[in-house]
């Protein structure tokens, strides 16, 4: 460690102005600072410092996200055995772990390098500090990916989010969008048939052209195949072991979402060191959990007689809810507001879930919209407040 | 008060007047005018094209009409007999498109008659052919109409070719790049790309020219 301080402040000076590479100041001060706490001292206003700044912070995200991305590996693994039948892999826990890491590696890596290539470009030319946002997005992206998108359009969909998703806002911090959520709407929206449908969500499929299949395959995620039925009107689901096989996490779906108990070991990481907000997390499940019961309420097709707590169960829900909607920079900022934000992500979710069949999945869209309304959240709060506080004084005068 | 001396037709002023909405004085990406129908007509290269020109038209001779009428209208109705005299240049554009070219007649459907409500004609007949001579305001009417058209067909030029693969109805992008795993851009066939690609216009336009950037 030592050796290590050493060196950077021997190489230090070459950086600094008139220094050899002055003009590569912002890449060696990213790296400086990723590697040691800067020594910055205040020089005015606030004194108070706190050692934890916005890489050590960053870093217990990335850090949460690691249980969520390991089953997401093995995950990959395992759906790709049964798929192919083949009975005696799909057992073998290192195996299919072995199988994911392989299919996954390079889509967290292309992720990085485009999104970090992009970001260091910026900071150098506008002469700024690195922002450090990028190291959670850059892990978000590829959790939230089907397993089998090609490389190119993750490299794509991840320039689109850092450039036109925050660097035309003025980087890290100033962005009005969940920058993972915008790279997955651009696939989404721009490569339709790669991100939804039955083909995606199992490794290989597509490259096999279906070969080797086992009989009845239906590759569908279980909200697909939920929303499926409910449009043909059956009249019963066989859930089977559907809530367990959830709760665990061995259903297809993006990499990263699958696993409820893995998210939410990653949620008691980000709670307990207050990095994320407990407040957004418990209303987004309250809303969509009200919304459920609400539907199941009315009642009328198998979606809406569906158990309420399955929707926080399947899809992207848990995983939205802990990782996306807690992001400090796009959710509402006063107390009441992300109680609001909160509850409307999770309702609005579950509405489009059920009511829509073209969107399976609404964790995404929900999310993206309340991103959106959080400023106008946050400025009725605030609005609210001093008008309270107004009436208080006219009624002591 | 001597004879005043002819000015020439392509005087420097004249020049500028048809120059400067190209770029420094552009309606679209500088005024913010007509992004409606920029947004609306340029998922296709050819749509574009030919609305750009009914346009250039229709601005052209609605400043030219309007800057001859400038000193017999009252100023309370001026707005009403804009209404009219752009309205007229529309119907007169519309039935000619619909005359020779039918099928982009009908995938503009009702933006052309919407040419009516486009700000820039409005906008150039109000603050410029009232006040100016037939002939500058004309001028001034083509230099629009060309300003507005050139964004049209640059955000057209992107949408089709990575929205559809194809230019003018033309394959550009060959087959062999589809077969390595290639696909089209579905996003660029929808509105809000046209927006991200006026903004990425916007800030390509504005680093070269620094005297527009916003303070």
């Amino acid at each position: 460690m030592k050796e290590l301080r050493n060196f950077v402040d021997k190489i230090k000076p070459n950086f600094e102005k008139g220094g050899k590479f002055s003009k590569l100041h912002s890449t060696f001060d990213a790296f400086e600072t990723f590697l040691f706490v800067p020594k910055t001292v205040t020089n005015k206003g606030a004194h108070i410092r706190d050692c934890i700044d916005m890489k050590r912070v960053m870093i217990v995200v990335v850090v949460a996200l690691m249980p969520a991305l390991l089953f997401g590996m093995y995950n990959v693994g395992l759906q790709h055995f049964r798929a192919f039948g083949d009975v005696a892999a799909a057992s073998d826990i290192l195996g299919c772990f072995w199988f994911g890491l392989l299919k996954v590696l390079p889509i967290i890596i292309v992720s990085y390098v485009v999104g970090l290539g992009i970001e260091f470009a910026f900071a150098q030319s506008r002469g700024h500090e690195l922002s450090e946002g990028f190291l959670v997005s850059g892990m978000l992206i590829p959790l939230v990916m089907p397993v089998d998108v090609p490389l190119w359009m993750v490299a794509v969909s991840t320039a689109f989010a850092v450039i036109i998703g925050k660097e035309v806002f003025g980087g890290s911090g100033m962005n009005i969008f969940n920058p993972a959520l915008l790279a997955r709407a651009f696939v989404f929206f721009a490569y339709t048939p790669f991100i939804s449908g039955e083909k995606v969500w199992v490794a290989d499929i597509t490259s096999s052209k279906g070969e080797g299949l086992v009989d009845g395959f239906s590759g569908a995620t279980p909200l697909t195949a939920i929303s499926e039925a409910a449009t043909a009107g059956a009249k019963s689901f066989d859930w089977g072991t559907l809530p367990m096989d959830s709760l665990i996490g061995t259903i297809p779906g993006s990499i990263g979402e699958t696993s409820f108990i893995a998210i939410m070991i990653g949620a008691a990481i980000l709670l307990y060191t207050g990095v994320a907000s407990w407040k957004i997390m418990l209303s987004v499940f309250a809303g969509g959990y009200l919304m459920g019961v609400l539907f199941n309420l009315i009642g009328g097709d198998v979606y809406m007689d569906m158990p309420a707590y399955y929707h926080l169960l399947l899809g992207g829900f848990a995983f939205g809810a802990v990782f996306m909607a807690t992001d400090p920079v796009t959710s509402a900022q006063t107390c009441v507001g992300k109680y609001i934000y909160g509850f409307l992500i999770g309702a609005i979710a579950v509405l489009t879930r059920v009511v829509n069949p073209g969107y399976p999945e609404g964790m995404m869209l929900s999310i993206l919209l309340l991103n959106a309304l959080a400023p106008l959240i946050d400025h009725y709060v605030v609005e609210a407040n001093i008008r309270r506080r107004n009436r208080r004084v006219k009624i002591a005068k | 008060m001597g004879k005043k001396e002819k000015e020439p037709m392509f005087s420097a002023k004249n020049l500028k007047l048809l120059t400067s909405p190209f770029n420094q004085d552009n309606p679209v990406v500088v005024q913010m005018l007509g992004i409606c129908s920029a947004l609306a007509v340029t998922a296709k290269l050819k749509p574009a094209f030919v609305m750009a020109l009914s346009v250039i038209v229709v601005t052209a001779f609605a400043n030219l009409i309007m800057s001859l009428l400038r000193n017999t209208i009252p100023s309370r109705i001026r707005i009403i007999v804009q209404l009219v005299v752009i309205a007229a240049l529309v119907i007169l554009v519309d039935q000619v498109l619909k005359a020779y070219v039918y099928d982009v007649s009908k995938q503009l459907s009702v933006f052309v008659g919407l040419i009516i409500t486009n700000c820039i004609i409005m906008g150039r007949v109000e603050a410029f052919a009232l006040a100016n001579k037939p002939w500058p305001s004309f001028i001034d009417g083509i230099g629009n109409g060309i300003g507005y058209g050139l964004i049209l067909v640059a955000i057209a030029f992107f949408r089709e070719l990575l929205g559809a693969g194809t230019l003018w109805g033309y394959q550009v992008i060959p087959q062999a790049l589809y077969d390595l795993g290639y696909a089209n851009n579905g996003l660029m066939l929808l509105p809000p790309m046209a927006l991200v690609i006026i903004g990425a216009i916007i800030w390509v336009q504005r680093s070269f020219n620094k005297n527009l950037i916003e303070k």
